[in-house]
Protein backbone atom coordinates (compact mmCIF):
# COMPACT_ATOMS: atom_id res chain seq x y z
CA UNK A 1 0.00 0.00 0.00
CA UNK A 2 2.38 2.52 -1.33
CA UNK A 3 1.38 5.93 -0.79
CA UNK A 4 2.55 7.52 -4.25
CA UNK A 5 1.94 11.04 -2.71
CA UNK A 6 5.40 10.63 -0.70
CA UNK A 7 7.47 9.62 -3.88
CA UNK A 8 10.67 11.78 -4.23
CA UNK A 9 13.72 11.64 -5.73
CA UNK A 10 17.65 12.53 -4.70
CA UNK A 11 19.25 13.15 -8.13
CA UNK A 12 18.83 9.46 -10.31
CA UNK A 13 17.24 7.94 -7.11
CA UNK A 14 13.68 6.95 -7.15
CA UNK A 15 12.39 6.40 -3.62
CA UNK A 16 9.21 5.37 -2.61
CA UNK A 17 9.08 8.02 0.27
CA UNK A 18 11.55 10.53 1.56
CA UNK A 19 12.93 8.18 5.04
CA UNK A 20 15.80 7.04 4.57
CA UNK A 21 17.99 5.66 8.10
CA UNK A 22 20.71 6.83 8.57
CA UNK A 23 24.42 5.13 8.63
CA UNK A 24 25.81 3.68 12.26
CA UNK A 25 21.91 3.92 13.53
CA UNK A 26 20.86 0.91 11.73
CA UNK A 27 23.17 -1.84 11.39
CA UNK A 28 22.54 -3.37 8.18
CA UNK A 29 18.97 -3.19 8.49
CA UNK A 30 18.36 -6.69 9.24
CA UNK A 31 18.49 -5.98 13.04
CA UNK A 32 15.36 -4.40 12.24
CA UNK A 33 13.71 -6.79 10.53
CA UNK A 34 11.60 -8.41 13.57
CA UNK A 35 9.88 -4.60 13.54
CA UNK A 36 9.40 -2.63 10.15
CA UNK A 37 9.36 -4.18 7.17
CA UNK A 38 12.65 -2.98 5.34
CA UNK A 39 11.10 -2.68 2.11
CA UNK A 40 8.80 -0.03 3.24
CA UNK A 41 11.62 2.28 3.82
CA UNK A 42 12.47 4.78 1.08
CA UNK A 43 15.68 3.45 1.97
CA UNK A 44 18.63 2.33 4.27
CA UNK A 45 21.86 3.33 4.83
CA UNK A 46 24.33 0.88 6.47
CA UNK A 47 26.82 1.18 8.88
CA UNK A 48 30.56 2.65 7.96
CA UNK A 49 32.57 0.77 5.79
CA UNK A 50 36.09 1.11 5.76
CA UNK A 51 39.04 -0.45 3.41
CA UNK A 52 40.12 -2.88 6.19
CA UNK A 53 38.69 -4.31 9.54
CA UNK A 54 38.02 -1.91 12.13
CA UNK A 55 38.21 -2.71 16.01
CA UNK A 56 36.61 1.06 17.02
CA UNK A 57 37.63 2.94 20.39
CA UNK A 58 37.65 1.03 23.74
CA UNK A 59 34.50 0.92 26.23
CA UNK A 60 32.36 3.58 27.06
CA UNK A 61 31.52 4.51 23.70
CA UNK A 62 28.09 5.69 24.82
CA UNK A 63 26.80 9.01 27.13
CA UNK A 64 23.49 10.06 27.58
CA UNK A 65 23.61 13.96 27.50
CA UNK A 66 20.22 16.74 27.69
CA UNK A 67 17.59 15.23 24.48
CA UNK A 68 20.98 13.52 22.95
CA UNK A 69 24.03 10.89 23.08
CA UNK A 70 27.23 11.30 22.43
CA UNK A 71 28.62 8.44 20.60
CA UNK A 72 32.25 7.49 20.15
CA UNK A 73 32.02 3.98 18.19
CA UNK A 74 34.75 4.70 15.71
CA UNK A 75 34.12 2.82 12.95
CA UNK A 76 34.08 -0.69 14.13
CA UNK A 77 33.23 -2.84 10.99
CA UNK A 78 34.85 -5.93 9.40
CA UNK A 79 36.06 -4.20 6.13
CA UNK A 80 34.94 -4.07 2.43
CA UNK A 81 35.40 -7.34 1.74
CA UNK A 82 33.55 -9.04 4.68
CA UNK A 83 30.54 -6.82 3.57
CA UNK A 84 31.10 -7.97 0.05
CA UNK A 85 31.29 -11.21 0.28
CA UNK A 86 28.92 -12.12 3.65
CA UNK A 87 26.56 -9.13 3.91
CA UNK A 88 25.36 -8.11 0.62
CA UNK A 89 24.00 -11.00 -0.14
CA UNK A 90 22.22 -11.42 2.62
CA UNK A 91 19.95 -7.84 2.08
CA UNK A 92 20.71 -6.78 -1.65
CA UNK A 93 17.06 -7.71 -2.11
CA UNK A 94 15.49 -6.04 0.95
CA UNK A 95 15.13 -2.33 -0.79
CA UNK A 96 15.74 -1.03 -3.81
CA UNK A 97 18.26 1.87 -2.41
CA UNK A 98 20.25 0.12 -0.22
CA UNK A 99 23.44 2.73 0.18
CA UNK A 100 26.93 1.96 1.69
CA UNK A 101 28.40 4.99 3.93
CA UNK A 102 32.42 5.01 3.18
CA UNK A 103 34.64 6.05 5.57
CA UNK A 104 38.33 6.06 5.06
CA UNK A 105 41.68 7.75 6.81
CA UNK A 106 43.30 8.50 3.09
CA UNK A 107 42.25 8.90 -0.22
CA UNK A 108 43.61 5.57 -1.51
CA UNK A 109 40.90 3.97 1.14
CA UNK A 110 38.14 5.86 -0.03
CA UNK A 111 38.74 4.93 -3.58
CA UNK A 112 39.11 0.88 -2.67
CA UNK A 113 35.82 0.94 -0.63
CA UNK A 114 34.01 3.07 -3.53
CA UNK A 115 35.41 1.13 -6.49
CA UNK A 116 34.13 -2.67 -4.51
CA UNK A 117 30.97 -0.88 -4.15
CA UNK A 118 30.69 0.08 -7.70
CA UNK A 119 30.45 -3.47 -8.82
CA UNK A 120 27.52 -4.34 -6.40
CA UNK A 121 24.81 -4.44 -8.54
CA UNK A 122 22.01 -4.15 -6.23
CA UNK A 123 23.84 -1.08 -4.17
CA UNK A 124 22.59 2.41 -6.27
CA UNK A 125 24.39 4.67 -4.12
CA UNK A 126 27.51 5.15 -1.58
CA UNK A 127 27.72 8.46 1.23
CA UNK A 128 30.67 9.18 1.69
CA UNK A 129 31.50 10.25 5.46
CA UNK A 130 34.19 12.99 4.97
CA UNK A 131 33.95 13.47 8.81
CA UNK A 132 36.96 10.82 9.37
CA UNK A 133 40.23 12.47 10.14
CA UNK A 134 43.00 12.32 7.47
CA UNK A 135 45.95 10.43 8.63
CA UNK A 136 48.74 11.60 6.46
CA UNK A 137 47.23 14.45 6.92
CA UNK A 138 48.03 14.55 10.74
CA UNK A 139 44.35 13.50 11.56
CA UNK A 140 42.52 16.42 10.16
CA UNK A 141 38.88 15.69 8.84
CA UNK A 142 38.81 15.66 5.45
CA UNK A 143 35.38 17.36 5.83
CA UNK A 144 36.62 20.24 7.62
CA UNK A 145 38.50 22.26 4.30
CA UNK A 146 37.53 22.42 1.61
CA UNK A 147 40.93 21.79 -0.40
CA UNK A 148 40.96 18.01 1.41
CA UNK A 149 36.99 17.51 1.09
CA UNK A 150 37.06 18.34 -2.46
CA UNK A 151 40.58 16.02 -3.58
CA UNK A 152 38.46 13.37 -1.92
CA UNK A 153 35.15 13.37 -4.22
CA UNK A 154 36.89 14.40 -7.07
CA UNK A 155 38.99 10.84 -6.55
CA UNK A 156 36.19 8.94 -5.60
CA UNK A 157 34.18 10.31 -8.31
CA UNK A 158 36.98 9.27 -10.56
CA UNK A 159 36.08 5.31 -9.57
CA UNK A 160 32.86 5.43 -8.57
CA UNK A 161 29.84 5.78 -11.68
CA UNK A 162 26.89 5.72 -9.74
CA UNK A 163 25.19 7.88 -7.60
CA UNK A 164 27.66 9.67 -5.23
CA UNK A 165 26.37 11.45 -1.90
CA UNK A 166 28.73 13.27 0.00
CA UNK A 167 27.67 13.42 3.57
CA UNK A 168 28.66 16.74 5.59
CA UNK A 169 29.96 17.72 9.05
CA UNK A 170 28.67 20.72 11.21
CA UNK A 171 32.13 20.64 12.68
CA UNK A 172 33.07 23.86 10.01
CA UNK A 173 33.05 27.46 9.88
CA UNK A 174 31.65 27.30 6.65
CA UNK A 175 29.45 24.40 5.34
CA UNK A 176 28.20 26.12 2.42
CA UNK A 177 31.61 26.51 1.77
CA UNK A 178 32.24 23.00 1.65
CA UNK A 179 29.26 21.92 0.04
CA UNK A 180 30.19 23.89 -2.70
CA UNK A 181 33.44 22.39 -2.73
CA UNK A 182 32.40 18.91 -3.35
CA UNK A 183 29.18 19.93 -5.80
CA UNK A 184 32.12 21.28 -7.75
CA UNK A 185 34.51 18.53 -7.41
CA UNK A 186 31.55 15.99 -8.42
CA UNK A 187 28.84 15.29 -5.28
CA UNK A 188 25.72 13.93 -7.29
CA UNK A 189 24.09 15.01 -3.64
CA UNK A 190 24.69 16.20 -0.03
CA UNK A 191 23.80 14.51 3.33
CA UNK A 192 23.94 16.75 6.39
CA UNK A 193 24.56 16.70 9.12
CA UNK A 194 26.73 14.18 10.27
CA UNK A 195 27.04 14.30 14.45
CA UNK A 196 28.61 17.57 16.41
CA UNK A 197 31.74 17.41 18.16
CA UNK A 198 31.18 17.20 22.08
CA UNK A 199 32.11 16.01 25.54
CA UNK A 200 30.55 14.77 28.28
CA UNK A 201 31.77 15.17 32.10
CA UNK A 202 31.21 12.86 35.08
CA UNK A 203 31.37 15.17 38.17
CA UNK A 204 31.08 12.64 40.90
CA UNK A 205 34.33 10.56 39.28
CA UNK A 206 36.42 13.70 37.81
CA UNK A 207 36.65 11.98 34.69
CA UNK A 208 35.39 12.12 30.81
CA UNK A 209 31.79 9.76 30.02
CA UNK A 210 33.64 8.59 27.09
CA UNK A 211 36.97 6.35 26.49
CA UNK A 212 37.92 9.10 23.63
CA UNK A 213 37.31 12.02 25.88
CA UNK A 214 35.07 13.62 22.81
CA UNK A 215 32.80 12.20 20.20
CA UNK A 216 29.56 13.15 18.35
CA UNK A 217 26.41 14.24 19.71
CA UNK A 218 22.78 13.01 17.84
CA UNK A 219 19.28 12.93 18.79
CA UNK A 220 17.00 16.02 19.17
CA UNK A 221 19.36 18.36 20.64
CA UNK A 222 21.05 18.87 17.23
CA UNK A 223 17.96 19.27 15.18
CA UNK A 224 17.86 23.03 15.28
CA UNK A 225 21.83 22.87 14.28
CA UNK A 226 20.78 20.74 10.88
CA UNK A 227 17.65 22.46 9.88
CA UNK A 228 20.26 25.93 10.29
CA UNK A 229 22.91 23.81 8.20
CA UNK A 230 19.90 21.99 5.73
CA UNK A 231 18.60 25.55 4.99
CA UNK A 232 21.75 27.41 4.23
CA UNK A 233 23.60 24.70 1.86
CA UNK A 234 20.02 23.70 0.31
CA UNK A 235 19.55 27.19 -0.67
CA UNK A 236 23.60 27.50 -2.31
CA UNK A 237 23.82 24.17 -4.38
CA UNK A 238 22.11 22.98 -7.42
CA UNK A 239 22.18 18.99 -6.06
CA UNK A 240 19.76 17.77 -3.78
CA UNK A 241 20.15 17.68 -0.10
CA UNK A 242 19.13 15.07 2.45
CA UNK A 243 18.60 16.51 5.47
CA UNK A 244 19.63 14.35 8.78
CA UNK A 245 20.08 15.37 12.72
CA UNK A 246 17.80 14.69 15.59
CA UNK A 247 14.14 13.83 13.56
CA UNK A 248 11.80 12.02 15.95
CA UNK A 249 8.51 12.01 14.05
CA UNK A 250 6.95 13.18 10.57
CA UNK A 251 6.58 16.89 11.86
CA UNK A 252 10.73 16.77 11.83
CA UNK A 253 10.88 15.33 8.59
CA UNK A 254 8.15 18.10 7.40
CA UNK A 255 10.61 20.63 8.57
CA UNK A 256 13.30 19.57 7.14
CA UNK A 257 11.50 19.59 3.29
CA UNK A 258 10.57 22.99 4.04
CA UNK A 259 14.18 24.38 4.66
CA UNK A 260 15.16 22.07 1.23
CA UNK A 261 15.35 18.36 2.00
CA UNK A 262 14.31 16.42 -0.84
CA UNK A 263 14.91 13.41 1.36
CA UNK A 264 15.90 12.53 4.89
CA UNK A 265 18.09 10.39 6.76
CA UNK A 266 16.93 9.16 10.87
CA UNK A 267 19.60 7.85 13.00
CA UNK A 268 19.43 8.16 17.18
CA UNK A 269 15.58 7.91 16.90
CA UNK A 270 15.94 4.28 15.19
CA UNK A 271 17.37 3.17 18.99
CA UNK A 272 14.38 4.75 21.06
CA UNK A 273 11.70 3.23 18.92
CA UNK A 274 12.75 0.46 16.62
CA UNK A 275 9.10 0.98 14.32
CA UNK A 276 9.86 4.82 14.40
CA UNK A 277 10.69 5.04 10.76
CA UNK A 278 6.94 2.88 10.46
CA UNK A 279 5.02 5.74 11.88
CA UNK A 280 7.11 8.38 10.56
CA UNK A 281 5.74 7.44 7.06
CA UNK A 282 2.52 7.18 8.40
CA UNK A 283 2.82 10.41 9.78
CA UNK A 284 4.00 11.98 6.26
CA UNK A 285 0.69 10.45 4.84
CA UNK A 286 -1.33 12.20 7.52
CA UNK A 287 0.43 15.13 6.97
CA UNK A 288 -0.42 15.41 3.19
CA UNK A 289 -3.81 14.02 3.64
CA UNK A 290 -4.67 17.39 6.60
CA UNK A 291 -2.57 20.02 3.79
CA UNK A 292 -4.50 18.31 0.85
CA UNK A 293 -0.61 17.77 -1.23
CA UNK A 294 -0.34 15.92 -4.04
CA UNK A 295 3.03 15.28 -3.79
CA UNK A 296 5.32 15.18 -0.51
CA UNK A 297 7.76 17.38 -2.83
CA UNK A 298 5.72 20.40 -2.43
CA UNK A 299 7.50 21.38 0.50
CA UNK A 300 10.95 21.24 -0.41
CA UNK A 301 12.45 24.22 -0.30
CA UNK A 302 9.25 26.53 0.94
CA UNK A 303 11.33 28.65 3.39
CA UNK B 1 12.27 -13.26 16.94
CA UNK B 2 12.19 -9.88 19.62
CA UNK B 3 9.28 -8.25 20.06
CA UNK B 4 8.01 -4.65 20.49
CA UNK B 5 4.75 -4.05 22.58
CA UNK B 6 2.92 -2.32 25.26
CA UNK B 7 2.98 -4.33 28.14
CA UNK B 8 0.65 -3.29 31.08
CA UNK B 9 1.56 -3.03 34.44
CA UNK B 10 -0.18 -5.77 36.51
CA UNK B 11 1.57 -4.78 39.34
CA UNK B 12 4.08 -2.87 41.00
CA UNK B 13 5.84 -3.65 44.24
CA UNK B 14 8.34 -2.31 46.49
CA UNK B 15 10.66 -4.64 47.70
CA UNK B 16 12.89 -2.55 49.96
CA UNK B 17 13.87 1.21 50.16
CA UNK B 18 14.98 1.07 46.38
CA UNK B 19 14.10 -2.14 44.82
CA UNK B 20 10.82 -2.33 42.87
CA UNK B 21 9.03 -5.28 41.17
CA UNK B 22 6.95 -4.60 38.19
CA UNK B 23 4.78 -7.44 36.75
CA UNK B 24 4.03 -6.64 32.92
CA UNK B 25 1.47 -8.63 31.21
CA UNK B 26 1.42 -9.07 27.58
CA UNK B 27 -1.96 -8.81 25.47
CA UNK B 28 -0.77 -11.94 23.77
CA UNK B 29 1.09 -15.31 24.05
CA UNK B 30 5.02 -14.78 25.40
CA UNK B 31 7.48 -15.87 23.09
CA UNK B 32 10.05 -18.53 24.75
CA UNK B 33 12.49 -16.18 27.52
CA UNK B 34 15.33 -17.69 28.47
CA UNK B 35 17.21 -16.69 31.80
CA UNK B 36 19.58 -14.24 31.28
CA UNK B 37 17.86 -12.62 28.82
CA UNK B 38 16.78 -8.46 29.35
CA UNK B 39 13.96 -6.25 28.01
CA UNK B 40 14.37 -2.34 26.97
CA UNK B 41 12.01 -0.73 28.70
CA UNK B 42 11.48 2.96 27.10
CA UNK B 43 10.10 5.20 30.37
CA UNK B 44 8.13 8.30 29.14
CA UNK B 45 8.45 11.45 30.00
CA UNK B 46 12.42 11.39 31.51
CA UNK B 47 12.79 15.25 31.89
CA UNK B 48 15.17 15.16 28.46
CA UNK B 49 16.28 11.50 28.49
CA UNK B 50 16.10 9.59 25.23
CA UNK B 51 16.81 5.68 25.51
CA UNK B 52 15.29 3.13 26.55
CA UNK B 53 16.50 1.15 30.05
CA UNK B 54 17.78 -2.41 29.35
CA UNK B 55 16.64 -4.61 32.44
CA UNK B 56 17.08 -8.05 33.35
CA UNK B 57 13.99 -10.58 32.99
CA UNK B 58 13.37 -11.75 36.90
CA UNK B 59 11.27 -14.09 36.40
CA UNK B 60 8.44 -15.21 33.62
CA UNK B 61 5.37 -17.26 33.59
CA UNK B 62 3.52 -18.62 30.12
CA UNK B 63 0.15 -19.33 31.96
CA UNK B 64 -0.60 -15.43 32.43
CA UNK B 65 1.76 -14.20 29.50
CA UNK B 66 3.41 -11.90 32.73
CA UNK B 67 7.29 -10.80 32.76
CA UNK B 68 8.83 -9.83 36.00
CA UNK B 69 11.78 -7.44 36.57
CA UNK B 70 13.47 -6.18 39.69
CA UNK B 71 14.77 -2.42 39.38
CA UNK B 72 17.03 -0.50 41.16
CA UNK B 73 16.32 3.19 41.70
CA UNK B 74 19.47 4.82 40.75
CA UNK B 75 19.04 7.37 38.41
CA UNK B 76 16.38 9.64 36.63
CA UNK B 77 14.60 6.77 34.46
CA UNK B 78 14.78 4.27 37.18
CA UNK B 79 13.06 7.06 39.61
CA UNK B 80 10.86 7.79 36.88
CA UNK B 81 10.03 4.10 36.56
CA UNK B 82 9.38 3.53 40.78
CA UNK B 83 5.85 5.83 39.89
CA UNK B 84 3.92 4.06 37.27
CA UNK B 85 0.58 3.45 38.23
CA UNK B 86 -0.62 0.04 37.97
CA UNK B 87 -2.79 -0.60 34.94
CA UNK B 88 -1.18 1.68 32.74
CA UNK B 89 1.50 0.34 29.79
CA UNK B 90 5.25 0.18 29.03
CA UNK B 91 6.71 0.02 26.01
CA UNK B 92 9.32 -2.72 26.13
CA UNK B 93 11.43 -4.68 23.33
CA UNK B 94 12.06 -8.45 24.39
CA UNK B 95 13.85 -10.74 24.93
CA UNK B 96 16.96 -9.53 24.34
CA UNK B 97 20.38 -10.95 24.50
CA UNK B 98 21.68 -14.73 25.01
CA UNK B 99 21.79 -16.82 27.94
CA UNK B 100 22.60 -18.88 30.81
CA UNK B 101 23.11 -22.00 30.23
CA UNK B 102 20.78 -24.52 32.14
CA UNK B 103 22.45 -28.01 31.69
CA UNK B 104 25.01 -27.67 34.39
CA UNK B 105 25.38 -30.64 36.76
CA UNK B 106 25.52 -28.58 40.01
CA UNK B 107 25.54 -25.05 39.40
CA UNK B 108 26.26 -22.22 41.66
CA UNK B 109 24.38 -19.07 41.04
CA UNK B 110 25.77 -15.87 42.85
CA UNK B 111 24.24 -12.75 42.98
CA UNK B 112 24.62 -9.37 44.28
CA UNK B 113 22.63 -6.42 44.85
CA UNK B 114 20.04 -6.14 41.95
CA UNK B 115 21.82 -8.70 40.21
CA UNK B 116 20.09 -11.40 42.25
CA UNK B 117 17.16 -10.82 40.36
CA UNK B 118 17.55 -13.08 37.07
CA UNK B 119 18.82 -15.66 39.15
CA UNK B 120 15.39 -16.40 39.89
CA UNK B 121 14.56 -17.20 36.39
CA UNK B 122 17.77 -18.90 35.81
CA UNK B 123 17.04 -21.40 39.19
CA UNK B 124 13.50 -21.84 38.56
CA UNK B 125 14.63 -23.60 34.91
CA UNK B 126 17.17 -25.46 37.30
CA UNK B 127 14.49 -26.45 39.77
CA UNK B 128 12.00 -27.62 36.44
CA UNK B 129 14.53 -29.56 35.14
CA UNK B 130 15.26 -31.63 38.78
CA UNK B 131 18.24 -29.84 39.98
CA UNK B 132 17.63 -27.43 43.11
CA UNK B 133 20.57 -25.26 42.52
CA UNK B 134 22.59 -22.96 45.11
CA UNK B 135 22.08 -19.31 45.13
CA UNK B 136 24.88 -17.28 47.03
CA UNK B 137 23.81 -13.67 47.65
CA UNK B 138 25.63 -10.78 48.74
CA UNK B 139 24.53 -7.63 49.57
CA UNK B 140 25.62 -4.44 52.27
CA UNK B 141 22.76 -4.75 54.79
CA UNK B 142 20.83 -6.88 55.30
CA UNK B 143 18.28 -4.02 54.05
CA UNK B 144 19.18 -4.82 50.67
CA UNK B 145 17.82 -8.13 50.27
CA UNK B 146 14.71 -9.02 48.68
CA UNK B 147 12.72 -12.08 47.77
CA UNK B 148 14.49 -14.59 50.07
CA UNK B 149 11.67 -16.90 50.34
CA UNK B 150 10.76 -16.90 46.78
CA UNK B 151 14.67 -18.17 46.38
CA UNK B 152 14.25 -20.45 48.75
CA UNK B 153 11.47 -22.02 47.81
CA UNK B 154 13.47 -23.54 44.34
CA UNK B 155 16.73 -23.13 45.84
CA UNK B 156 19.19 -23.47 48.60
CA UNK B 157 19.93 -19.95 49.59
CA UNK B 158 23.39 -18.78 50.83
CA UNK B 159 23.88 -15.05 52.21
CA UNK B 160 26.74 -13.13 52.79
CA UNK B 161 26.32 -9.66 54.33
CA UNK B 162 29.25 -6.79 54.70
CA UNK B 163 27.94 -5.65 58.03
CA UNK B 164 27.03 -9.45 59.76
CA UNK B 165 23.62 -8.37 60.04
CA UNK B 166 22.25 -11.12 58.77
CA UNK B 167 23.91 -14.62 57.22
CA UNK B 168 27.71 -14.71 57.22
CA UNK B 169 29.19 -11.59 57.51
CA UNK B 170 31.74 -10.92 54.63
CA UNK B 171 31.53 -10.58 50.98
CA UNK B 172 30.53 -13.51 48.85
CA UNK B 173 33.92 -14.74 48.50
CA UNK B 174 34.14 -15.58 52.06
CA UNK B 175 31.07 -17.68 52.09
CA UNK B 176 31.85 -21.57 53.62
CA UNK B 177 29.29 -22.67 50.64
CA UNK B 178 32.04 -21.65 48.32
CA UNK B 179 33.94 -24.83 49.97
CA UNK B 180 31.76 -27.68 48.26
CA UNK B 181 31.90 -28.40 44.58
CA UNK B 182 30.28 -27.85 41.80
CA UNK B 183 30.39 -27.72 38.06
CA UNK B 184 30.12 -23.89 37.22
CA UNK B 185 29.57 -20.45 38.73
CA UNK B 186 26.61 -18.19 36.76
CA UNK B 187 26.97 -15.02 38.72
CA UNK B 188 25.60 -11.19 38.31
CA UNK B 189 25.84 -8.46 39.89
CA UNK B 190 29.04 -5.48 40.34
CA UNK B 191 31.79 -5.98 38.25
CA UNK B 192 34.36 -5.93 41.06
CA UNK B 193 32.37 -8.82 42.63
CA UNK B 194 31.77 -10.88 39.30
CA UNK B 195 35.85 -10.42 39.17
CA UNK B 196 36.38 -11.69 42.40
CA UNK B 197 34.03 -14.67 41.86
CA UNK B 198 35.58 -15.15 38.75
CA UNK B 199 38.93 -15.80 40.85
CA UNK B 200 37.18 -18.52 43.11
CA UNK B 201 36.08 -20.38 39.74
CA UNK B 202 39.66 -20.11 38.61
CA UNK B 203 41.08 -21.97 41.97
CA UNK B 204 38.44 -24.52 41.72
CA UNK B 205 39.38 -25.01 38.01
CA UNK B 206 35.58 -24.69 36.86
CA UNK B 207 34.03 -22.44 34.41
CA UNK B 208 32.69 -19.00 35.29
CA UNK B 209 29.73 -17.39 33.61
CA UNK B 210 29.43 -13.51 34.19
CA UNK B 211 26.37 -11.13 33.38
CA UNK B 212 27.86 -7.75 32.03
CA UNK B 213 25.67 -4.78 32.74
CA UNK B 214 27.30 -2.40 29.23
CA UNK B 215 25.81 0.74 28.49
CA UNK B 216 23.27 0.43 25.53
CA UNK B 217 21.81 2.25 23.32
CA UNK B 218 19.92 0.00 20.91
CA UNK B 219 20.13 -2.91 22.59
CA UNK B 220 19.60 -4.70 19.02
CA UNK B 221 22.70 -5.06 18.28
CA UNK B 222 22.88 -1.91 15.83
CA UNK B 223 24.65 0.82 17.34
CA UNK B 224 28.15 -1.08 18.18
CA UNK B 225 27.93 0.58 21.53
CA UNK B 226 27.70 -2.02 23.95
CA UNK B 227 30.73 -3.61 23.55
CA UNK B 228 33.41 -5.97 25.30
CA UNK B 229 36.56 -6.65 24.59
CA UNK B 230 37.27 -10.42 24.24
CA UNK B 231 40.12 -12.56 23.85
CA UNK B 232 38.98 -14.31 20.49
CA UNK B 233 36.31 -12.09 18.57
CA UNK B 234 37.67 -8.25 20.00
CA UNK B 235 35.17 -6.16 20.60
CA UNK B 236 31.73 -7.72 20.53
CA UNK B 237 28.06 -6.13 21.73
CA UNK B 238 27.16 -7.27 24.89
CA UNK B 239 23.34 -6.81 23.54
CA UNK B 240 23.60 -9.54 21.06
CA UNK B 241 27.00 -11.42 22.03
CA UNK B 242 25.84 -11.12 25.53
CA UNK B 243 24.88 -10.19 28.44
CA UNK B 244 25.99 -13.47 29.28
CA UNK B 245 29.83 -14.26 29.03
CA UNK B 246 32.32 -16.99 29.88
CA UNK B 247 34.26 -15.08 32.14
CA UNK B 248 37.19 -16.84 30.45
CA UNK B 249 36.54 -14.83 27.28
CA UNK B 250 36.39 -11.69 28.58
CA UNK B 251 39.81 -9.13 28.50
CA UNK B 252 38.53 -7.27 31.81
C1 LIG C 1 21.70 -6.15 30.23
C2 LIG C 1 21.40 -5.25 31.40
C3 LIG C 1 20.58 -5.71 32.41
C4 LIG C 1 20.25 -4.88 33.49
N1 LIG C 1 19.42 -5.37 34.45
C5 LIG C 1 19.01 -4.57 35.44
C6 LIG C 1 18.05 -5.02 36.40
O1 LIG C 1 17.55 -6.16 36.34
N2 LIG C 1 17.67 -4.17 37.36
C7 LIG C 1 18.18 -2.89 37.45
O2 LIG C 1 17.75 -2.16 38.34
N3 LIG C 1 19.11 -2.45 36.59
C8 LIG C 1 19.53 -3.25 35.57
N4 LIG C 1 20.45 -2.78 34.65
C9 LIG C 1 21.02 -1.43 34.83
C10 LIG C 1 20.02 -0.37 34.38
O3 LIG C 1 19.82 -0.46 32.99
C11 LIG C 1 20.52 1.03 34.75
O4 LIG C 1 20.65 1.12 36.14
C12 LIG C 1 19.55 2.08 34.30
O5 LIG C 1 19.58 2.20 32.89
C13 LIG C 1 19.86 3.42 34.92
O6 LIG C 1 18.97 4.39 34.39
P1 LIG C 1 18.68 5.75 35.18
O7 LIG C 1 18.15 6.75 34.18
O8 LIG C 1 17.84 5.49 36.36
O9 LIG C 1 20.11 6.17 35.66
P2 LIG C 1 20.99 7.36 35.09
O10 LIG C 1 20.42 8.65 35.59
O11 LIG C 1 21.17 7.17 33.62
O12 LIG C 1 22.35 7.01 35.79
C14 LIG C 1 22.50 6.93 37.19
C15 LIG C 1 23.90 6.51 37.49
O13 LIG C 1 24.14 5.17 37.04
C16 LIG C 1 25.17 5.14 36.07
N5 LIG C 1 24.78 4.18 35.05
C17 LIG C 1 23.62 4.16 34.35
N6 LIG C 1 23.56 3.10 33.52
C18 LIG C 1 24.71 2.43 33.71
C19 LIG C 1 25.26 1.24 33.15
N7 LIG C 1 24.61 0.51 32.25
N8 LIG C 1 26.46 0.87 33.57
C20 LIG C 1 27.15 1.57 34.48
N9 LIG C 1 26.67 2.69 35.06
C21 LIG C 1 25.49 3.10 34.69
C22 LIG C 1 25.27 6.54 35.53
O14 LIG C 1 26.55 6.88 35.05
C23 LIG C 1 24.93 7.37 36.77
O15 LIG C 1 26.02 7.52 37.61
C24 LIG C 1 20.79 -3.57 33.57
C25 LIG C 1 21.64 -3.11 32.56
C26 LIG C 1 21.94 -3.93 31.48
C27 LIG C 1 22.81 -3.40 30.39
C1 LIG D 1 26.04 5.23 17.23
C2 LIG D 1 26.18 6.06 15.99
C3 LIG D 1 27.04 5.65 14.96
C4 LIG D 1 27.20 6.40 13.80
N1 LIG D 1 28.03 5.94 12.80
C5 LIG D 1 28.15 6.67 11.65
C6 LIG D 1 28.95 6.19 10.55
O1 LIG D 1 29.52 5.11 10.61
N2 LIG D 1 29.06 6.98 9.44
C7 LIG D 1 28.41 8.19 9.34
O2 LIG D 1 28.52 8.85 8.30
N3 LIG D 1 27.64 8.64 10.34
C8 LIG D 1 27.48 7.92 11.48
N4 LIG D 1 26.67 8.40 12.50
C9 LIG D 1 25.98 9.68 12.34
C10 LIG D 1 24.53 9.49 11.92
O3 LIG D 1 24.44 8.81 10.70
C11 LIG D 1 23.78 10.83 11.84
O4 LIG D 1 24.43 11.65 10.90
C12 LIG D 1 23.75 11.55 13.18
O5 LIG D 1 23.55 10.64 14.22
C13 LIG D 1 22.69 12.65 13.26
O6 LIG D 1 21.38 12.11 13.11
P1 LIG D 1 20.41 11.74 14.35
O7 LIG D 1 20.40 12.92 15.25
O8 LIG D 1 19.08 11.45 13.72
O9 LIG D 1 21.01 10.55 14.99
C14 LIG D 1 26.50 7.63 13.67
C15 LIG D 1 25.65 8.05 14.70
C16 LIG D 1 25.47 7.30 15.84
C17 LIG D 1 24.54 7.78 16.91
S1 LIG E 1 23.31 -1.48 22.50
FE1 LIG E 1 23.40 -1.04 20.40
S2 LIG E 1 24.69 -2.62 19.73
FE2 LIG E 1 24.37 -3.17 21.77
Amino acid sequence: MEDIRLNTTVGSLRLKNPVLTASGTFGFGTEYEDFLDLNTLGGFIVKGTTAEKREGNPYPRLAETPSGMINAVGLQNKGVEYFCRNIYPQIKDKNENIIVNVSGSSIEDYCKVASMINDLEGIPAIELNISCPNVKKGGMGFGVNKDMAAEVVKEVRSVYKKHLIVKLTPNVTDIVEIARACEKAGADSLSLINTLLAMAVDAEKQKPLISTVTGGLSGPCVKPVALRCVWQVSHNVDIPVIGIGGIMNATDVVEFMLVGASAVEVGTANFVNPSVCREIIEGLSDYCDRHRLNSITELIGKI
Amino acid sequence: MKYQQDLMIEKKEFLNKNNFLLILKSRTSLPEILPGQFVNILVHDVADRLLRRPISIHDADYSSDTISVVVQKIGKATEKLSLVNEGEVLNVVFPLGNSFSVEEKRPLLVGGGVGTAPLYYLAKKYYERGIRPVVLIGARTKEQLFLIEKYSSIADVYISIEDGSAGEKGLVTDNSILQKEFSAILTCGPTPMMKAVNKEALKKNIPCYVSLENRMACGIGACLCCVSDTVNEGNVCVCTKGPVFDANDLKW
